[in-house]
């Protein structure tokens, strides 16, 4: 399919501070893409860059085969000349405008004839669910009434292409999700491409057709749908990030591995590679606890009773883990252990990584299994 | 391809930077650069011999001690006044409070110089109703009070004044957090302690810095000074430049002196700007919080009703007693006869309005001047805030500094710049006409249109800006449908802010006017120098109607508006 947006090689800098080097992407027409990343990671900047609020010190950014920034070129086109819609995490609806006159002021800046802005308004309006309060001031509305505004504004005039700046981040977490299946809904109605900034991970993977984890010091660590992105993780930072992260030290010794320093040997799935020092990532949901069967042999540490689920902090030759079961399948099982007792725990799904590629991570930012 | 290439250097940026670093040049800079210029320089050479000369020279030397007793004497009585009375009205049981506050404040819509003159009819050594009737009933040889004096002088800038001080420590008395005292209370301090050693170094920064905006009102201050002071041959700075260039008709040694009584005003004032900045940097704790509290009350006992009497008595005597003789003297058929039905009338008022074309002239004049600066210093205002607070673009910190320099330029600093820039000299002849006027009160009021433009600016959230380019709107389309709707109430202030006060204002325009173009406060001095103290009188009544009501129905207006 043809792309949409195509960022090649571009870098921005704020004086000695480096947001982006040499960053490239791009994205496919009717994509719905996020950009996940940890605050103070650039993906902001980068939509900046993109809505052309910042220019770019080196590269090229083009929407719709259009060049729209060419820093060797001397070309770097104004907001106003990009035909975007925009979503801001504050919503930045006008206060002194009306909820009708907030989302006609795009079509009145195209010149739209009077039947016609006010047919398209009002069908916006209803589309993001809004019919009947066009006369209303912004300070009559709720946040999300207001989210929704910005919304209907940012689509009225059929943009190219729609950009989010975190647009969900002030609501409540009820609102939240009910928009987020909105804006999916919205997206794949009008067949737009959307561009979506957040750090929230549930969001991205709920919405996203795509999506590229960005790490602190504003690189792309890996591109790809949620599956890929959840299921095959590249590093353990796109793993760690993508939820609760458990990293098992493994050692290779021949052909065998073992955990921490004990002499259990790992029955399941092993690497390729002839790195000595491993880590074997799982999330708390992948690891089984049992009283015996196959397995690594541990004792529970801390037993924790959580409601709906019951948590363990499991000892399994000196290095820790956490692993969860859902209290009702616990009881049914006899799966409730007290603090002291020994246990087996079976895997689903280990992710292996070298384990020098975990200390980089660690050095910025993890949870690790133990709290 | 339809790419387009950016015009790099001369977008719409660089043209609003452009025409705001323009006219505070034009408007500001210039004038001032030019006092120093020919403060500094003799036939085209730096000479600092001749400063100190013209310094030294026993009338400049006079001025300059004078400004400074003057400036002294005020700024310690009215901080005296203004901390005692703002204490009494935040933190006692005093009656009335809210109404004594009210009235504390009105002596800030008085025009001074209208004060100083209704002083002068009270207590002139001879004339004064004060000391006549002291020496007619009680057989007084002389005069009870003589007003021509720097008692005189400094006592009724202190009654203009006190306002300053007041509004700053009172504010800063009603935000600080009552628990800091109750602590102190807790640990066994008394009353006085408390008073002592918490709440005076808490409110000090407000008082010092109210003390210094009255310092730097006091040593630039004419109207007080030119009516009380010349009798007697008292003169300040500014009454010295008036006199000068008054009387040589502009000889260019009058100019020299000027300019170098004007470089020290200006420098005074950026020190005293300074210090300001500083104690109000250093000293904003974090104790005086931006809630509003109830402050512990101090219970007057046996003191409140003579405590009370006593600001009734102030109140009576400072602000009503001089107002009535103004309308009262506005009404007689000649000065000096008696207050009986029969000498008056409202003939002088009618006369002012009506028939006297001086007046009427006057009254045009100040009221077109005043809408005509208000308008453009809106504008301009605006644009240069807008620059300041909200553009990124390079050269934005010459505008800064240029921002800056309208605070630190007093009234008559401002006339005599203008007048060496704009007395055809540089190819424009404005001297003698309503246009150099008008572009002096630009200048003058230029920092009153910043404030409360920035302010209002730095309310509008960058993204409601970036929201309108997305959706399309250039520049120019953002500004008009976004920006200015959002900033309109500032842009208001702004106006009224510079409206009001160009009605009454004295010491610019009495160094510009001429026989056609005299405003209100020029016709009513002059007026008064020229012995039609009656004419004069009732045009001060006028004035003071006009203002007083300007004044209330902007609060009303505009007060009502912020509460929204």
């Amino acid at each position: 399919m043809e792309d949409l947006i195509r960022i090649e090689g571009v870098s921005k800098s704020y004086g000695a501070h480096r947001v982006h080097g040499n960053l490239t992407l791009s994205i496919p027409k009717g994509e719905c893409f996020t950009l996940l990343g940890p605050s103070g990671c650039g993906k902001t900047v980068l939509l900046r860059l993109i809505a052309g609020f910042e220019a770019p010190d080196a590269g090229k950014i083009s929407i719709d085969g259009v060049v729209v920034s060419d820093p060797a070129a001397g070309v770097n086109i104004s907001p106003d000349g990009r035909n975007l819609g925009m979503v801001f995490q504050d919503y930045a609806v006008w206060p002194h405008m009306t909820v009708f006159d907030n989302v006609a002021y795009p079509l009145k800046l195209a010149k739209k004839d009077r039947k016609e802005v006010s047919e398209r308004v009002m069908e916006t309006i209803a589309m993001v669910g809004m019919s009947g309060l066009e006369k209303r001031l912004p300070s009559e509305l709720s946040g999300g009434q207001q989210q929704r505004v910005a919304l209907a504004r940012a689509l009225v005039a059929k943009p190219s292409l729609l950009l989010l700046d975190e647009p969900l981040t002030n609501l409540d977490a009820n609102l939240r999700e009910e928009m987020r299946f909105e804006i999916k809904e919205l997206q794949r109605k009008l067949d737009a491409t959307v561009l979506y900034v957040t750090h929230d991970q549930e969001v991205a993977l709920a919405l996203s057709d795509r999506l590229a984890i960005m790490d602190e010091s504003g690189r792309i660590r890996q591109t790809g749908s949620p599956w890929e992105i959840f299921e095959r993780p590249v590093d353990p930072f796109v793993f760690n990030f993508m939820g609760i992260a458990n990293f098992l030290s493994v050692r290779r010794e021949g052909e065998e591995y073992f955990v921490g320093n004990g002499t259990q040997p790992m029955p399941w799935e092993k690497p390729t590679g002839d790195c000595k020092e491993w880590v074997a990532a799982f999330r708390p949901s992948d690891a089984r606890i049992a009283h015996d069967g196959a397995g690594l042999r541990g004792v529970v540490r801390r037993a924790s009773f959580l409601g709906a689920m019951m948590d363990y902090l499991v000892d399994v030759d000196g290095a820790a883990l956490r692993t969860s079961v859902e209290t009702h399948e616990a009881i049914a099982n006899g799966l409730m252990f007290n603090d002291g007792e020994n246990c087996v725990v079976d895997f689903h799904n280990l992710h292996w990584f070298e384990a020098e590629s975990l200390r980089e991570v660690m050095g910025t930012s993890v949870r690790e299994g133990k709290s | 391809m339809n790419t387009v290439v950016q015009k790099s250097r001369f977008g719409v940026a660089q043209i609003i930077l452009f025409l705001s670093i323009s006219i505070l040049v034009v408007v500001v800079a210039v004038p001032v650069l030019l006092i120093l210029f020919n403060a500094f320089w003799v036939n085209g050479k730096f000479n600092l011999n001749d400063v100190i000369r013209i310094i030294s020279e026993p009338d400049t030397w006079q001025a300059l001690m004078n400004s400074l007793i003057i400036a002294a004497g005020t700024t310690v009585g009215s901080t005296i006044v203004g901390t005692f009375f703002a204490w009494l009205v935040t933190r006692t049981d005093l009656p009335y409070k809210g109404f004594m506050k009210g009235m504390f404040l009105v002596p800030f819509m008085l025009p001074s110089f209208i004060g100083a003159m209704a002083w002068k009819m009270l207590l002139s050594p001879r004339a004064g109703f004060i000391n006549k009737f002291f020496m007619t009933y009680f057989g007084l040889s002389g005069p009870v009070f003589n007003i021509y004096s720097y008692a005189g002088i400094i006592l009724v800038e202190i009654m203009y004044l006190f306002p300053f001080v007041f509004i700053q420590v009172c504010g800063a008395l009603e935000r600080m957090d009552p628990t800091l005292e109750e602590s102190a209370r807790i640990s066994g301090a008394g009353l006085f302690t408390i008073t002592r050693k918490i709440t005076i170094p808490l409110v000090l920064p407000s008082i010092l810095s109210g003390a210094l905006l009255i310092m730097l009102y006091s040593m630039a201050h004419f109207g007080t000074v030119a009516v009380l002071g010349i009798e007697n041959g008292i003169f300040n700075i500014p009454t010295l430049i008036y006199q000068r260039i008054h009387q040589s008709a502009g000889s260019f040694s009058s100019i020299r002196t000027g300019t170098v009584l004007a470089t020290i005003l200006v420098l005074t004032a950026a020190f005293i700007l300074w210090l300001q900045g500083k104690i109000l940097s250093r000293g904003h704790y974090q104790i005086i919080a931006g809630k509003s509290f109830r402050p512990m009350e101090l219970k007057l006992r046996t003191l409140r009703m003579p405590l009370f009497i006593f600001c009734i008595a102030y109140i009576g005597f400072t602000i009503v007693l001089p107002t009535v003789v103004i309308f009262l003297v506005g009404g007689l058929k000649t000065y000096g006869l008696p207050f009986t039905w029969e000498n008056l009338s409202l003939e002088n008022y009618k006369f002012i309005l009506f028939k006297y074309k001086v007046t009427r002239d006057a009254i045009w004049n100040s009221v077109t001047l005043g809408l005509s600066a208000a308008v453009i210093t809106m504008f301009a205002g605006v644009m240069i805030s807008y620059v300041i607070v909200k553009m990124k673009v390079r050269g934005k910190g010459i505008l800064e500094f240029l921002g800056m320099l309208p605070f630190s330029v007093p009234g008559s600093v401002i006339a005599l710049g203008v007048i060496l820039a704009w007395s055809g000299k540089y190819g424009v002849n404005l001297y003698n006409t309503v246009w150099i006027i008008l572009v002096a009160y630009i200048a003058r009021y230029m920092a009153f249109s910043l404030r409360a433009n920035s302010a209002a600016l730095e309310q509008v959230h960058d993204s409601l800006m970036e929201a309108a380019r997305v959706c399309g709107a250039s520049m120019w389309q953002t500004l008009k449908d976004i920006v200015l709707p959002l900033v309109r109430p500032g842009m208001l202030a702004s106006f009224f802010l510079i409206f009001l006060p160009s009605l009454r204002e004295l010491t610019v325009s009495i160094m510009l006017y001429a026989p056609t173009t005299r405003t209100i406060g020029v016709a009513i001095y002059t007026l008064n120098e020229d012995g039609e103290t009656v004419v004069s009188a009732a045009l001060a009544g006028i004035a003071l109607i006009i203002i007083v009501t300007g004044q209330l129905l902007v609060e009303r207006f505009l007060g009502k508006k912020a509460h929204r």
